[in-house]
């Protein structure tokens, strides 16, 4: 069904200002100027989506390899619906 | 022309003797030697006629908010004081801006930040009567650059039982501002701060540690995380968003670098006592 997935990106590095705060990462947008306080898994699937477009297992391979992170495919999906929510991620058309 | 710390204003007045008492309270204020004020406030009359017939003060300047209540005139005084807070508020951009109160010591300051009513102003009012420097009680510019805080000694807003308190403190009444009874804020008196807070004001000093200070609780200390001093810091400035990425790294030094505490207290002495404690205890 790889063909149904929806497909991720976002915008690139020089659009992202990252600093670690006590376990969290803050992460300043420049785009919309908004600061947002993520906590893990959230900084992590940011690091692993690129500007071109990636299918959820891709990330989830990359999670894996990357950060030892595990999880289920809706989880995945349910914290890109988050990220696509705060405008840090997009879904391809 | 009035000088505060970094900022100069220019205040004019419908009517003589809010002006007149702005001078007397100001007086020990080094003279502005900028030739243009960074903001103007006028306190102008609310309606038509109202100028001599039970005149109400509207607040007017470079930044304004629509819906703001017309004060009495009798509180004047007070009116011109939030309307120099509110140009600060809404127009300030040469650094990061956050309700807060700060005094300083050895060159390091101590930065209180809360919700009105906290204690954060009579914390730092009478710690300023007990050999630190008063920086002031309403707002701690944070250097954008350096990460430096610069005072705004501005009069101290004393309310309510903070008024009592401070005349217990304060032996000088000549620093005292009439009593204001009554006004929106509660019954307010203002307070010049001691001469050498006023003679320091373009001196700027190291954030040594930041508190979160709670009147009415029965005492306890606690550290807080830095997520949670950036999230509430980011609510207790007014220019955070305006100022974009220079304001997201300004906070971001200042939360990762400076201790932060919550301290709750019943009672000035107390809370004093406490942050005697806490400050030598720092490395």
């Amino acid at each position: 069904m790889a063909g149904q997935q929806r497909l991720y990106f976002r915008d690139g590095d020089d659009a992202l200002v990252l600093r670690s705060l006590d376990g969290l990462t803050l992460l300043y947008h420049r785009p919309s100027g908004i600061t947002h306080i993520l906590d893990s898994p959230l900084p992590q699937i940011i690091a692993v989506l690129e500007q071109e477009p990636l299918a959820p297992d891709m990330l989830m391979a990359r999670l894996s390899r990357h950060y030892d992170l595990e999880g289920d495919a809706a989880e995945l999906e349910q914290h890109l619906g988050s990220l696509v929510a705060l405008g840090l991620a997009r879904v391809a058309s | 022309m009035l000088a505060i710390g970094p900022a100069t204003f220019r205040i004019g007045s419908a009517w003589p003797g809010p002006v007149a008492q702005l001078q007397a309270l100001y007086a020990g204020y080094p003279a502005a030697e900028e030739a243009i004020a960074d903001f103007t406030v006028r306190l102008e009359p609310a309606g038509l006629g109202r100028r001599w017939w039970r005149p109400s003060v509207r607040i007017a300047g470079d930044h304004m908010l629509p819906d703001a209540a017309p004060m009495a005139l009798r509180h004047g005084l007070l009116a011109a004081e939030m309307g120099m807070n509110l140009q600060m508020a809404l127009g300030w951009r040469r650094h990061l801006l956050v309700h807060a109160s700060s005094v300083e010591k050895d060159g390091r300051a101590l930065v209180m930040t809360g919700e009105s009513g906290s204690g954060k102003s009579t914390l730092a009012a009478m710690l300023g009567e007990r050999g630190w420097r008063f920086m002031g009680d309403e707002f701690a510019l944070i250097d954008l650059a350096s990460g430096a805080i610069h005072p705004f000694p501005r009069l101290v807003s004393l309310k309510n039982e903070a008024i009592e308190a401070m005349h217990g403190v304060v032996t000088e009444t000549a620093r005292f501002g009439p009593l204001m009874a009554a006004t929106p804020k509660g019954d307010i008196a203002h307070l010049i701060p001691p001469a050498d807070a006023i003679a320091r004001m373009r001196e700027p000093a190291r954030p040594a540690l930041l508190l979160f200070p709670r009147f009415g609780f029965a005492a306890d200390l606690r550290p807080v995380s830095q997520g949670e001093a950036f999230m509430r810091l980011t609510q207790a400035s007014t220019n955070y968003v305006a100022l974009g990425e220079a304001g997201f790294d300004a906070l971001h030094r200042f939360v990762s670098t400076v201790p932060a505490m919550a301290l709750d207290f019943a009672g000035g002495e107390e809370a004093i006592t406490a942050i005697d404690r806490l400050w030598e205890a720092l490395p």
